[in-house]
């Protein structure tokens, strides 16, 4: 067996036990990346030699027996994420100068724990997008592909490279952003899971923000296990962000080890989206009899305004996007593209350094904002995202937890979906209720569609109850026994 | 009489509605931990929230949240439990964020009043809109390089109140009487220094004319204007233009303008055409501000007295005209000099030093209450020697000025100068029979009916004793001689 195939947790049993050190596992994981990165695009930036130093500080460690959650596991983190002293460019022309002085507080709860970062994940730009073709590095290609056919997938997005490097073994877990599904998504396409957390659990401080009402960091690991293992690290409390839940942080692994005996798990009907694919509606009901062979019930629920969650959700995002990124401007940091006077300095610079996809929810954004139409969208919006907030409120007065498909397809191929953005923007329509209420939801591999590509399925739960969402999860996840790996990955 | 502008129409209405713009006093700004202290090098008290660094958030500063609720106290004002931050989105190169965040739909105080006094006597109250707080932008240098301009963050996210009147104001007086008011109370209450020079406090004045009994007309927004002089010029150059602007045919567009204090009138600033569609939305970086009334009223309790009730305990208390209460009570470090003075003593004598000499010092010397030429304790000692007969009225104004040259005690200069008043009788008499000697012609006259002329006698005599005469003494001697 080689050590990129061990799972986060045995790794980190396996640094513990000295069967092999931090710097033999993070050389491992150089190594598969120099092969296997070119063909994926998963990392815009590797930290080699920052990660060596890491490593060899974590084996230090090791030996004096004072380890933490994560010393000497090596991550990518997904280029959202503000890095001290290491590029970071929200997978945007904008930013592709720019350095951060400082660190975000989920990267900095990683570091104190231990872990060790090989570099920065690609990703759709300021995560926009659900494919991983905004990017401005170009786009990431899945590990996956269709059976028979070798045409280049897209591993969902916006955190595509995260997941792709994961599910390809070329990062033992990664840092992740959910505003509309960005982390459920590509986990699904993928084959690998993925957790967002409650709103608030886990620091948005030094997030490159998109949406800031919607956005949550998560991780995308192989295993429940794992992502409990990583949220445990990444969540907890920041006084620098006013949006973050003053609460203690779970043990997340041990409630993967619950099992759901006696939960009453529910079925909301309005995600019997019409023309979903059979096979995806196949696995759900299978899904679904997995949990109930292992002792939970089964209930049909309703959440009668989720079919108003999307176009809701493409109001309320790229308005706060449309404000976000205002800072954007040429002034201060990033890119600039000069101008004779103000106005054109930030036409220039604006125009040349954000792609297609941001600029249309800028438009989008500043749009729905303005005034006359502020009350007919952003007003409305809010009022339907409340509505949608207490059909979840509801629903979880009689039920512990929701099961959905992830996505209503599968991966689709780079280049498919791309003229119409309203079919692009169809991909969140499972994942952005959880988004707009603010509830975790985790992305579980649950079986391969006929063309062998993953699916994966999807558990909602109340908020800051995290640890029914493992519990569910890890029960799936033991039931659906995923073995498939990828056809591009480390020592494949 | 209502203050009127005479047209070739007829009499026009002053309408008048101030925004002011007061930095609160605090440590740090009002999202960041930042300094805000003035005069400080460029761009050296800036976070990277203030600079608006990618993935930078806002945590509000609980301090500036109370001076805000003081201050809506102390201006007798709604303090709303629950108010929202919300963005206010443009483009400038000097608002690092791309968005002011400010307090749009739910203001964190809401309706209050401000009394104000006027010259003939009269007081009138001017209603306050709201309160809000609201980030400070930082500041644009367009004159340091031929082609560049340069920015200075210092002031970036620095906390305001926007404190918003009703259009009650109907003159210039009554604007300025308003400002002077509101920053009184802003500075009793410790939650602005009210500095207008430094920027501390900044008036934008919307101005409309009417004929009486007319609705509001258009309004035009006169923006920073920095002087409680220019506040009053600004209302009056303003409503000029537009009288001249209406009777000649015209019609008067809503726009916002610049006072020019050295032409002394307005020049539009930027029309309602090019005016911002600030698309306000609540930010989602923050919650709302929700405050418990207990902790209101812990602040309200914490209060200082302020110039109003002070102005009625002087009254009151001290029973000083209303006129002079309210000049000693305009700032607190006058009011705290003057009860230091007053406090045992003949407290009008008091108010009429402090007013008088006193004020008249501060102007000739330059010097400020807070570090006067002369402290309370010996005004104070200097109204005892007068009290207890060792001097009278007069030697006293030369102690003060002796007092103001050296700096020495008033007991230690009478000493020194021998201005001890003279309640000798003996010398009183001599000083008496001499002058009524020298002045043969004089006492026949008085005799004869010239009372007038009693005056003239004391004067020599009081000039015959340097001054040091008691008066009292002098007069009776006097009295009895000239019979």
């Amino acid at each position: 067996m080689t050590l990129t195939d061990l799972t986060l947790a045995q790794a980190r049993d396996g640094l513990r036990a000295r069967d092999f050190s931090a710097v033999e596992l993070t050389e491992a994981y150089l190594s598969a990346i120099a092969a296997v990165n070119p063909r994926l695009n998963a990392y815009v930036l590797v930290t080699d030699e920052a990660a060596r130093a890491q490593a060899r500080a974590a084996d230090a460690a090791l030996a004096a027996g004072d380890h933490g959650a994560l010393t000497g596991i090596p991550l990518a983190i997904k280029d959202l994420f503000c890095t001290r002293g290491v590029r970071t460019t929200a997978g945007s022309r904008i930013l592709a100068p720019f350095v951060p002085p400082y660190e975000s507080t989920v990267t900095a709860n990683l570091l104190r724990d231990g872990a060790v970062f090989l570099g920065k994940a690609n990703m759709d730009e300021f995560a926009m997008g659900s494919s991983n073709m905004t990017s401005a590095f170009g786009p990431v290609a899945s590990p996956w592909t269709r059976r028979g056919d070798n045409r280049a997938l897209v591993p969902g997005g916006s955190s595509g490279g995260s997941a792709a490097a994961v599910s390809a073994r070329i990062a033992l877990g990664a840092t992740a952003t959910d505003t509309g599904g960005s982390i459920r998504q590509p986990a699904s396409f993928c084959g690998i899971v993925g957790i967002k957390p409650t709103y608030g659990r886990c620091s948005r401080w030094g997030i490159v923000a998109f949406a800031s009402s919607l956005d949550q960091a998560g991780p995308v690991a192989r295993t429940v296990e794992d992502a409990a293992i990583l949220l445990g690290s990444m969540a907890g409390f920041d006084a620098k962000d006013s949006t973050s839940a003053d609460l203690a942080v779970p043990d997340f692994a041990a409630a993967c080890r619950r099992g759901v005996k006696g939960l009453r798990i529910g079925v909301p009907r309005e995600y019997r989206m019409e023309g979903m694919a059979p096979e995806i509606e196949a696995l759900w009901q299978q899904g679904l009899g997995w949990l109930r062979d292992a002792g939970a019930e089964i209930v049909d629920v309703s959440l009668p305004h989720t079919k108003y969650g999307l176009a809701t959700y493409y109001i309320v995002a790229p308005a706060e996007a449309s404000s976000n990124l205002a800072r954007y401007d040429g002034v201060r940091f990033g890119a600039r593209s000069a101008g004779g006077d103000l106005a054109e300095l930030y036409e220039n610079t604006r125009a040349e350094g954000f792609g297609e996809e941001v600029k249309r929810r800028v438009l989008i954004g500043t749009y729905v904002l303005s005034a006359g139409y502020y009350d007919a969208y952003y007003l409305k919006a809010q009022k339907v995202r409340a509505l949608i907030l207490r059909d979840f409120t509801e629903v979880f007065r009689s039920v512990d937890a929701l099961v959905t498909p992830t996505a209503p397809t599968a991966a689709f191929a780079q280049g498919e979906k791309m003229d119409d953005p309203i079919t692009m923007y169809l991909n969140d329509i499972f994942t952005v209720p959880a988004n707009m209420s603010g509830i975790p939801g985790i992305s579980v591999p649950a079986g391969l569609d006929g063309q062998a590509l993953p699916l994966g399925l999807q558990v909602l739960g109340k908020p800051f109850d995290e640890e029914t969402v493992f519990a569910v999860g890890a029960a799936l996840e033991r039931a659906a026994g995923f073995t498939a790996l990828p056809g591009i990955r480390a020592g494949g | 009489m209502a203050y009127t502008i005479e047209g070739s129409t007829g009499a026009w209405e002053v309408v008048v509605g101030l925004e002011v713009h007061a930095q609160v006093i605090s440590k740090s700004k009002l999202f960041s931990g930042a300094a805000t202290a003035f005069g400080a090098a460029p761009n050296s008290q800036v976070s990277f929230v203030d600079a608006a660094f990618p993935g930078m958030l806002p945590v509000p500063n609980r301090e500036a949240i109370a001076q805000a609720v003081r201050t809506g106290l102390g201006l007798a004002a709604e303090i709303n439990l629950v108010s929202r931050f919300d963005r206010k989105n443009y483009f400038y190169a000097d608002l690092p964020q791309g968005y002011q965040i400010s307090q749009f739909e739910h203001p964190i105080v809401g309706k209050g009043v401000v009394d104000i006094a006027l010259a003939d006597g009269s007081t009138k109250q001017v209603g306050i809109t709201r309160l809000h707080l609201e980030q400070d932008a930082g500041k644009s240098l367009h004159d340091q390089h031929p082609t560049k301009s340069f920015i200075d963050l210092n002031r970036s996210g620095v906390a305001l109140m926007e404190i918003v009147s009703e259009p009650d104001i109907r003159s210039p007086e009554e604007a300025g009487a308003y400002v002077k008011k509101l920053r009184s109370i802003l500075r009793y209450l410790g939650t602005c220094d009210g500095n207008m020079e430094e920027g501390s406090l900044r008036a934008d004045v919307n101005v409309s004319v009417r004929k009486a009994g007319e609705a509001y007309r258009t309004r035009c927004e006169v923006k920073n204007v920095n002087s409680v002089r220019f506040v009053m010029q600004a209302v009056e150059a303003e409503a000029l233009r537009q009288i001249a602007v209406w009777e000649s045919g015209g019609t008067v567009e809503q726009e916002t303008r610049l006072f020019d204090a050295n032409r002394g009138e307005t020049r539009p600033m930027r029309s309602k055409e090019d005016a911002h569609d600030y698309r306000y939305f609540p930010d989602p970086d923050l919650l709302p501000v929700v405050l418990e009334q207990s902790w209101v009223d812990a602040l309200k309790a914490a209060l200082p007295e302020l110039p109003d009730a002070k102005q009625a305990r002087f009254i009151r208390e001290y029973g000083l005209s209303p006129y002079d209460a309210a000049v000693l009570v305009a700032e607190q470090a006058t009011a705290q000099f003057f009860e230091a003075v007053a406090s045992g003593r003949d407290a009008k004598l008091a108010a009429n030093w402090v007013t008088g000499d006193f004020f008249a010092a501060l102007n000739r010397t330059g010097r400020s209450i807070e570090n006067p030429p002369i402290t309370a304790a010996a005004l104070g000692r200097l109204l005892d020697l007068m009290a207890d007969g060792t001097i009278n009225g007069k030697i006293a104004k030369e102690v003060f000025e002796a007092m103001l040259d050296s700096g020495e005690d008033p007991a230690a200069i009478v000493d020194a100068r021998g201005l001890r008043q003279v309640t000798d009788t003996s010398a009183i008499d001599a000083a008496v029979d001499a002058v009524l000697a020298a002045n043969p012609e004089k006492v026949a006259e008085y005799k004869s009916g010239k009372d007038k002329l009693f005056g003239f006698f004391v004067g020599n005599v009081m000039k015959a004793m340097a001054g040091k005469g008691n008066p009292a003494l002098v007069n009776a001697a006097l009295k009895q001689r000239l019979g």
